[in-house]
């Protein structure tokens, strides 16, 4: 199959594929602007859920959690991810190379119900009370390996020798890296972050075993609310969740696709 | 043709044995692995110089540059820049610019930002910084591009802004890695000529990394020849082209034929080389040859006269049939196939129009040369 055909055969799968991955979401959009109370019956258009769900001071409380726990968890991942694709793409060879950069990705195919466990047992043994700083960390360290793939696969590309022409003239190894290289790297750093962002967004495994008391979560609260019995309100709130994330991943695409074009006009690495 | 030592108005440090060099290379070896990049490497340049390196891909010209800037640290051995050990001074602190084989120029920034990039770093005031840009734009010609960023620029603007970045900050010795290999043959060639004026006005000691021997004849005070992490040998183009020390150089540059004989009688500088067909041949050479010892005779296709009748008044001479001829406007190479199935190439101007030509394909003609004309050569 070389030459891209119309045929019936891959219209229907391309249809219902679509219609399999994207009906739910849109029946839940569609019902999150219903009047009426019962989630399943149209009463005609309204955005009273979504008022409702402003003056619901849990739901506001744990979507300022998550937006804390988001920008935060992003921020320390990028940085930390960042250094870690340098280690892999610059330093040579050194013992324990290969150890070092299986253990940077292996967080990307381990299931989240061991990461979470294993966090939790983590913070139990050192004796830490889980709430905010905890979920934070944790998804520091799911986010960071996702961000050392994206920022790596950028600096495997990059033309080394801009780097040693800003030595040349007289920067130092951090000066250069900050002038060049970053500015030049920056389009992968800020698809990164807002990949990291997006993944913390929307984790409610890993969230909820490393969570406290005093910190939930939007997911978990979803999750939690959801067992009690559908109400309106939570369209609403998944219904923004939805716009958020795809936001996060429409931008972070974008990004990255510009940059490649502004590469490819430049010519270089 | 020989270079004397004492001549005070031409510029030849090298000959000047009280002279101190500015870069020194003293026994470098670079090594990657098992692999021998740069061997036991030795060299000096001097002060104003515009210092050729010429070399076959791969024969470790880059390294050369490489280690002068600092990027790579030389395996054994010292190289001193003023008289001063710098094997353990990093890049940034060198008194070294490099204008990169790709320009490396900084695509986030433009024309201005990146010719006062080194400026910057040694915290100039920006009043400062614009003065020496607008001075470089206007060395480099480019005084309308300022503010444009590089992907905006041609090839040639490209390699003008490299230029001009890497002399900003007035460097003792500015390292170009085939500075020229990307631009087309006829800017090829302004360029260079504009390198030498740049480097005769400023000043600066140049080194240019090439593989095109036409550009080192033509830009360069000396030329090294380098062979698989050697050199070969350091001469000025004329001593390079006229006086080669062996056959590897006299091959790399120019084209040149060899015959391989004997050495059969010495005269002063004269020398009778007998070749395996028994036919003898006068030649030139400085140092004394041992009798009997091997020894190769090297002709420059140019210095080959070719004619349809023996030439009556030269000793050096030999019989074949045109093979082949190569017409390129205002020379014309012969390919003579002699009665041994070896082929010499001779080498005439094109003084009178081709269909006058008395010469042509299958022709029986006879090669012919003055006694000073070819060299001998014992490696
Ligand atoms: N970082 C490196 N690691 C291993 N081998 C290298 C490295 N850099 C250069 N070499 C080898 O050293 C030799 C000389 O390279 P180079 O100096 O770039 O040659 P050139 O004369 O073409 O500029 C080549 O055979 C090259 O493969
Ligand atoms: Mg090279």
């Amino acid at each position: 199959m070389n030459q891209k055909r119309f045929t019936w055969f891959n219209a229907t799968s391309l249809t219902f594929g679509f219609v399999f991955l994207y009906l739910p979401i849109m029946l839940l959009i569609i019902y999150s602007f219903n009047d009426s109370k019962l989630v399943t019956v149209w009463g005609g258009f309204s955005t009273r859920w979504y008022t409702a769900l402003f003056q619901n001071e849990s739901f506001m409380n744990a979507a300022w959690v998550t937006f804390k726990v988001a920008v935060l968890s992003a921020t320390i991942a990028t940085v930390l991810g960042t250094l870690a694709a340098l280690v892999l793409t610059r330093a040579g060879k050194f013992r324990g190379r290969m150890l070092f950069s299986g253990m940077v990705y292996s967080p990307l195919v381990m299931p989240e119900v061991i990461t979470g466990l294993s966090l939790l047992l983590l913070f139990v043994a050192i004796g830490w009370d889980r709430g905010f700083w905890t979920i934070t960390i944790a998804h520091v360290t799911f986010s960071m390996c996702y961000v050392a793939v994206v920022v790596s696969s950028r600096l495997i590309s990059f033309d080394r020798s801009l780097e040693e022409a800003a030595l040349d003239l007289g920067c130092n190894p951090f000066n250069a890296f900050m002038q060049v290289t970053l500015p030049i790297i920056m389009p992968a750093v800020v698809a990164a972050w807002l990949l990291a962002f997006t993944l913390s967004l929307d984790d409610l495994v890993i969230a909820s075993f490393t969570s406290g008391p005093g910190a939930t979560t939007l997911p978990m609260k979803i999750y939690s609310q959801v067992r009690l019995g559908l109400k309106p309100e939570i369209n609403a709130l998944s219904t923004l969740l939805i716009v958020a994330v795809s936001v996060g991943v429409i931008a972070a695409s974008l990004i990255a696709k510009r940059a490649e074009q502004v590469r490819a006009r430049s010519g270089d690495g | 043709m020989a270079a004397s030592g004492n001549t005070s108005d031409v510029f030849a440090p090298w000959n000047d044995a009280s002279a101190t060099p500015l870069i020194r290379f003293e026994g470098v070896t670079k090594r990657y692995g098992d692999f021998t990049a740069i061997d036991n490497l030795t060299l000096d340049i001097y002060e104003r110089e515009f210092y050729a390196l010429l070399g076959p891909s791969g024969c470790g010209k880059t390294t050369l540059l490489r280690l002068l800037a600092g990027f790579e640290e030389a395996t054994e051995g010292r190289i001193l820049i003023g008289g001063k050990d710098i094997s353990k001074v990093p890049p940034n602190q060198r008194p070294v610019n490099m204008m990169f084989q790709s320009y490396a120029l900084f695509p986030h920034m433009s024309v201005a930002k990146n010719i006062g990039f080194g400026l910057k770093q040694e915290g100039r005031s920006k009043d400062e910084i614009a003065q020496r840009v607008a001075e470089m734009l206007t060395l480099v010609q480019l005084q309308e591009f300022a503010k444009r960023k590089p992907h905006q620029l041609s090839g040639g603007q490209r390699q003008r802004v490299a230029l001009a970045r890497s002399l900003a900050k007035n460097p003792k010795l500015l390292l170009l890695d085939e500075p020229l290999g990307a631009l087309d043959k006829k800017l090829r060639e302004r360029t260079q000529f504009e390198l030498m004026n740049l480097q005769e006005k400023l000043g600066v000691t140049f080194m240019i990394v090439t593989h095109d021997q036409e550009e080192a004849m033509t830009v360069a005070s000396r030329i090294a020849i380098m062979d698989k992490g050697i050199v070969a040998q350091v001469d000025t183009p004329a001593m390079i082209y006229e006086a080669p020390k062996n056959r590897y150089v006299s091959d790399f540059i120019g084209d040149v034929n060899f015959i391989e004989g004997t050495v059969t009688a010495q005269q002063d500088h004269e020398i009778t080389l007998q070749s395996a067909a028994g036919q003898d041949f006068i030649l030139h050479s400085d140092k004394p040859l041992a009798i009997s010892s091997t020894a190769w005779l090297a002709i420059r296709p140019e210095k080959i006269a070719v004619s349809k009748e023996p030439p009556e008044d030269r000793r050096n001479k030999l019989q074949g049939i045109v093979d082949d001829i190569a017409y390129s406007g205002s020379i014309s190479t012969y390919h003579v196939r002699l009665s041994n199935g070896d082929l010499i190439k001779a080498q005439m101007t094109n003084q009178r129009r081709l269909s006058n030509r008395a010469i042509t394909w299958e022709d029986n003609v006879w090669l012919s040369w003055t006694d000073t004309a070819a060299i001998a050569l014992t490696e």
